[in-house]
């Protein structure tokens, strides 16, 4: 789950990190409020979306007047901002963050996530930041610099000194960098949080250590005792068919093809994809029914998949394990009558209840496709589409 | 022979008297030798009782001390498995198989820190199977998790996957044309878990009664491109490789700086391309899994 910069800052400023001030705004007027209540000469009016890169897109403008920031902020406030992380259609802008302008000395980079080569936690730093950081690990790796943390010590004084020294914070503000990089430490344990990024931590003229910005990822597995992080939760920040998805257990992922696909487990869904791809279409979405589908949970899975306007065909591919093959057959049957499928069905079922499954289908009447391996499934959904 | 388990094997259920732990327990106990093999329970408020004729006690402790049991399969609600993990760890067992999905990461990383640590000062090592993993079997001797029992069929084929129906769909093939397996494996979806393909390939590999070797990956993670450069060297049998996710959306479960740290190796193209080179027959059609295997030996 993700979270908006300025919900990230709250938490980073709980943990002892030094934030700029700054204050959360739905509207153009509360923005302007903001500026003054703030004082000062500059101020920073930010696009909240949950997507990276929003500066390159036009979402982060320095305004210089309290006029500007009216004029920014009604610019920005309602754009559909594109960045390399939207797609190409955009977010559209809901929330606004205005804060006080930073006396930037030096931009660094720092980032806290689970490292799983190690199964420790990986603190990372970097000299150069405010820049993409996938590009400087590309193309400059010695200008990452990592320390991994077990959680019983956490990290420790001479880790977080080695960071802050290593990527050139001068001495008088180590310091301040050390008790950062701990800050930040610590709320990502306490949070739960799957990535925790800073970019850029900015060095201020009198050299103090301030976060600029703020990135949240947090661990799904965990919500359910991070109550706080779940009430930061913002709906319009996702895709709907994955949210109406996530309200009946299924786990569902929105694609660019034509073939919808619904399978049991995660790995079978994926090859699943993999193969349509193969035998020469794409797949519309990632939809794993879980263990335990019902009848019910395959027909709203029929909803969510034929909701999108590209699809053109469904292969639905089960092995019967603890599920039964029988029980998905009555339900794809029950969800085809419901949502009276326009578009061509391929069923391909593996295991336990084989024939009762394949013989409820045939009865049923519906022009259901059948198919014996995955190969032939996919073989049999792309002629059926094209 | 097989991997880790056979018919002699003795075996804790941790959470038991659960839903998911009772439904299962049931399924395993009625595959082959399974009556034998799973000889206790644990559940600290039903000691002294028993379920399906199994006896329940306490502590996973007190389970080994008077069973003789040395592995331990566990069905543990997410908010409690880490600590019953750590049990079985304190426990001494030699193999601890963790059914649960959904454990929180950190708590995973807590559990496996302590267990290197107690390695590290010279305690006893227990492998950990899992979490969010189907179990392992060898079949016609004993299943523990959660794999369909009736699919499988006894052979000389190792298989060994991330994903559990991932795992049914390489068996179902293996036992349609008649190869069946020696021992099969699920390592668990969890980017923190124990045994990883590396460690399933070496046991294979040292197993006399294994031929060959099917291994199953998906995106993510460092575990089959490190089992690749592994195999390289060392590996006698042969292999057929498939890496689920080609068409996976990057960056839609893990942050771009989780992509960062593992280098970028970590799509299916990447790993097929390094497994490939390290001499694994690799298809991106995974209804071809068994006859390649039947091709290569």
């Amino acid at each position: 789950m993700k979270i908006h910069e300025y919900q990230g800052k709250e938490l980073l400023k709980k943990f002892g990190v030094v934030v700029p001030r700054g204050v959360f705004c739905p509207s153009v007027d509360d923005a302007v409020k903001a500026a003054e209540t703030l004082g000062g000469k500059v101020w920073v009016v930010k696009a909240q979306i949950h997507a990276g890169g929003r500066g390159k897109g036009g979402g982060v403008k320095v305004a210089k007047s309290l006029d500007e920031v009216r004029q920014y902020a009604s610019q920005i406030l309602g754009m559909q901002l594109v960045t390399h992380q939207t797609g190409p259609e955009g977010q559209k802008v809901r929330r606004l963050l205005i804060e006080e302008g930073a006396d930037i000395r030096k931009e660094y980079y720092v980032a806290a996530l689970t490292d799983r080569a190690s199964q420790k936690v990986a603190m990372m730093a970097s000299s150069e930041g405010g820049m993409d950081i996938e590009e400087v690990a590309h193309k400059t790796p010695e200008k990452i610099l990592k320390v991994f943390i077990d959680p019983a010590d956490g990290l420790t004084d001479a880790q977080a000194t080695e960071l802050a020294t290593g990527i050139g914070v001068p001495a008088e503000s180590v310091g301040k960098a050390v008790a950062t990089l701990k800050g930040l430490y610590q709320c990502y344990m306490e949070t739960d949080a799957s990535l925790a990024e800073i970019n850029p931590l900015i060095l201020e003229g009198n050299g103090d250590i301030k976060a600029l910005d703020a990135k949240f990822n947090f661990d799904s597995n965990a919500l359910y005792r991070q109550a706080e992080i779940v009430a930061y939760r913002d709906l319009d920040e996702e895709d709907p068919d994955e949210v109406e998805a996530s309200k009946f257990d299924l786990s569902y992922i929105s694609l660019d093809g034509n073939i919808g696909c619904l399978v049991n487990g995660a790995g079978l869904a994926m090859a699943t994809m993999d193969t349509i791809k193969l035998f020469g279409a794409e797949p519309a979405n990632f939809l794993d029914v879980g263990g335990g589908a019902t009848t019910e949970k395959v027909t709203e899975a029929f909803q969510i998949m034929l909701r999108n306007p590209k699809v053109k065909g469904i292969l639905v591919n089960i092995f019967g394990g603890i599920m039964r093959c029988d029980t998905i057959a009555t339900g794809v049957v029950a969800a085809a009558r419901e949502t009276h499928l326009s578009v061509p069905l391929v069923v391909r079922m593996k295991g336990t209840n084989e024939d009762i499954g394949k013989k409820i289908l045939s009865d049923s009447g519906l022009p259901i496709i059948t198919a014996d391996s995955m190969a032939d499934a996919a073989t049999k959904i792309v002629a059926a589409v094209s | 022979m097989s991997i880790l388990i056979n018919k002699d094997t003795k075996i804790i259920t941790q959470g038991i008297t659960g839903k998911t732990g009772q439904f299962h327990t049931e399924k395993c106990q009625e595959y082959a030798n399974g009556k034998n093999c799973f000889v206790a329970g644990v559940n600290p408020k039903k000691a002294g009782e028993s379920i399906f004729g199994i006896p329940i006690y306490g502590s996973v402790k007190e389970a080994a001390a008077q069973t003789g049991a040395t592995v331990s399969v566990i069905y543990v609600p997410p908010p409690g498995a880490a600590a019953a993990i750590w049990e079985a760890v304190e426990a001494d067992l030699d193999l601890v198989v963790c059914i649960t999905e959904g454990i929180p990461v950190r708590d995973m990383l807590i559990v496996r820190n302590k267990m290197l640590k107690k390695e590290a000062a010279g305690g006893k090592k227990t492998l950990l199977l899992g979490p969010n993993c189907p179990g392992l079997i060898t079949p016609d001797e004993v299943k523990i998790g959660i794999m369909p029992g009736h699919i499988h069929r006894k052979g000389r084929i190792g298989v060994v996957s991330r994903s559990g129906t991932l795992t049914y769909e390489a068996v179902g093939q293996l036992t349609e044309i008649g190869l069946g397996q020696s021992s099969a494996v699920g390592t668990g979806g969890d980017p923190i878990n124990g045994l990883k393909h590396i460690d399933i390939m070496r046991l294979f590999n040292d197993d006399p009664d294994t031929d060959a070797v099917i291994m199953i990956g998906e995106i993510g993670g460092p575990d089959e491109a490190d089992a690749a450069v592994w195999c390289k060297a060392n590996m006698k049998k042969p292999i057929v490789g498939f890496i689920a996710g080609v068409t996976a959306p990057a960056g839609k479960r893990m942050g771009h700086a989780g992509a960062l740290i593992s280098g970028g190796a970590d799509t299916a193209d990447a790993k097929l391309a390094i497994m490939e080179e390290c001499g694994f027959k690799v298809t991106r059609d995974p209804s071809v899994m068994g006859k390649l295997i039947q091709s290569l030996i």
